[in-house]
């Protein structure tokens, strides 16, 4: 009975140092690149932090907000986030529904159109971007008509970001179409076919049916197309490095300097490493009040289909 | 039955069309690689006349001093193999012991997890390299001999970190539908815990370490920013989107070069992709529904 109890406790014990030993490689990795250098980072951002001095930084409040709230540029840059952010997300995912409705249809070449479609996905934003630049300035003014000729999409500020959510749907949406498109075939045939039997129009069979029944499939396309078009970054710095400039409240700002861009700008072209850090905690802020409430929202609705 | 043949036929033809567009960016990368700067701004639509001016043009941008683009290619297979293996590995065991051992603590390590993907890489990426400096002249430099920055292990190091939220998760939700009775019967035959991870659950992991290796390949290979502040400028490890911009940078407009640098970044993607194709498109659709 002993001896049974003896080795219940060794087993006990191999088990826990098993548990740690399985965890600490994930958990010393996480801790090390993203717990600590995050709450430096809000800790910085309250801070004189200047990112190379070795003395300890200095508190300073509130002052590296308040600089924040005062530059034009990251004014006008959360503003056309915030405008890009919507056009791509509906753009994306619009694109993604409607390929994928095409190739979960009967079509003979779907499995290449799905290929086709996926393709972009594979090839970094750095790449693409300089691949659109190319299309925007070159092939687009070839094109038979005369507005391509006279409205040039990385001259002009407002065509700009349109440039910039072309590029970023063509390079997404296709993932996201996948994600569609597993959900498309999960929706059983016979329910489909009895509808249309019943008399129901293909519109009243997706809009009825096949939504209503890829609900949850909605809540993470959503959620994943939100967080890529606010955090968009790679493709604006190949693509229009920010630019065009235009004015906005009297001075020169650049016209598609995301946030992420902007934050980058700040630290890395203008030095400023505590302001940065304090925008890129606003920046945080903001993606996730939205990514909650997008969540929430889409849950909700999931719960009344 | 005529009227839905007709709907087909419009269906196919459209979808040749959407098809046509989508890939007509990468068929115009092609022609204009094929053709001299001057051609380009004559007409960037056309085919090219001369497909040998394509071979000439690859070998200028490998002939460029300012850019080593065998080189790149190499450190991107080394940074994206050598943090995938540590990524698969790492998570796969972390979410085993998470799942199977329900407590508080494996909770609140989860819920550490999740709660970081939600967390945008511009808040932590430059307290990470003077963290990394701090780590690298009191850790790594005096114990192992390498600094974490501009360094293999060190890029492959921060990957693991950035990596591993979403694949433990991924795990989770894979390991959570594997029944508990097959693990307790082979601890009755005698199997240690260790062995039966070894034995049993890793070989079982295999759909969702495709998936977890795919979703994170991609994005490792073609990241940029991280490998910017990490390796640095200037470095001699760069990665093939760091050479690109780079060679990019130093050619002002002048699209033969670009567009057959474009070129060379996207041929390894496609040949990787033309063999791997099914197990690419099941492994991000799979992935994606269970996250």
């Amino acid at each position: 009975m002993a001896q049974q109890k003896k080795t219940m406790n060794d087993k006990k014990k191999a088990d826990r140092l098993t548990y740690i030993l399985f965890l600490t490689p994930a958990v010393l990795a996480f801790t090390l690149v993203i717990a600590i250098p995050f709450f430096q980072g809000i800790y910085y951002s309250f801070t004189d932090w200047d990112g190379i001095s070795k003395a300890a930084p200095k508190f300073v409040g509130l002052i590296n907000y308040i600089d924040a709230f005062k530059d034009s540029r990251f004014l006008y840059s959360a503003q056309v986030t915030l405008i890009f952010g919507i056009i791509n997300f509906v753009l994306v995912n619009i694109v993604a529904f409607g390929l994928a409705l095409l190739v979960s249809s009967k079509l003979k070449g779907r499995d290449i159109y799905r290929a086709g479609f996926f393709l972009p996905n594979l090839i970094g934003g750095i790449v693409l971007g300089y691949i659109w630049q190319f299309i925007y300035n070159s092939v687009f003014p070839t094109f038979p008509s005369a507005w391509f000729k006279t409205n040039l999409f990385l001259v002009n500020p407002k065509l700009s970001v349109w440039a910039l959510a072309i590029t970023s749907t063509w390079q997404y949406a296709g993932y996201i179409m996948l994600i569609y498109y597993t959900a498309l075939q999960n929706v059983p045939n016979d329910l489909l076919e009895s509808a249309s039997l019943d008399g129901a129009t293909w519109w009243q069979r997706l809009t009825k049916i096949i939504m209503p029944m890829i609900a949850p499939t909605f809540t993470i396309t959503l959620f994943l197309t939100l967080s890529n078009s606010f955090k968009q970054f790679d493709v604006v710095l190949s693509l229009t490095n920010g630019g065009p400039s235009m004015l906005y409240g009297g001075k020169a700002i650049n016209a598609t300097e995301l946030l992420a861009v902007n934050i980058y700008n700040t630290a890395s072209v203008q030095n400023n490493m505590a302001i940065a850090q304090a925008k890129a905690v606003l920046f945080f802020i903001a993606l996730a009040v939205i990514s909650f409430i997008q969540t929430s929202m889409t849950r909700r609705k999931e719960i009344e289909s | 039955m005529s009227k839905r043949k007709f709907w087909a036929l419009i269906g196919e033809l459209a979808a040749i069309l959407l098809f046509l567009v989508y890939v007509s960016p990468l068929i115009l990368v092609l022609f204009n690689s094929s053709k001299t700067s001057g051609q380009i701004i004559l007409n960037p639509i056309s085919a090219p006349s001369d497909w040998g001016l394509l071979w000439k043009n690859i070998q200028s941008v490998f002939g460029n001093t300012v850019v080593n683009y065998g080189g790149a290619f190499k450190s991107s297979l080394i940074i994206t193999f050598g943090s995938l293996v540590f990524i698969i590995l790492f998570s796969s065991m972390a979410a085993w012991v998470i799942v199977r051992n329900k407590s508080k603590f494996s909770n609140f390590i989860y819920y550490c997890f999740i709660a970081m993907m939600v967390v945008p890489f511009q808040v932590v990426m430059y307290p990470l390299v003077s963290w990394f400096k701090k780590m690298s002249d009191v850790v790594t430099i005096p114990l192992f001999g390498f600094s974490l920055l501009r360094s293999y292990p060190g890029a492959i190091f921060a990957y693991i970190g950035f990596g591993i939220s979403m694949s433990v998760f991924m795990y989770c939700g894979f390991i959570k539908g594997i029944p508990y009775e097959i693990e307790e019967a082979a601890t009755i035959d005698g199997c240690s815990k260790v062995q039966v991870f070894n034995r049993i659950i890793l070989p079982m992991l295999k759909p969702i370490t495709v998936t977890v290796s795919i979703l994170n390949g991609i994005w490792i290979w073609n990241d940029f920013l991280l490998p910017l502040l990490i390796l640095g400028k200037g470095n001699t490890i760069q990665t093939i989107p760091l050479t690109v911009s780079n060679f990019v940078g130093s050619y002002v407009k002048q699209w033969d070069m670009i567009l057959t640098s474009t070129l060379l970044a996207i041929i390894p993607v496609l040949i990787f992709f033309l063999i791997a194709q099914k197990n690419i498109i099941k492994g991000m659709s799979e992935g994606a529904v269970k996250s």
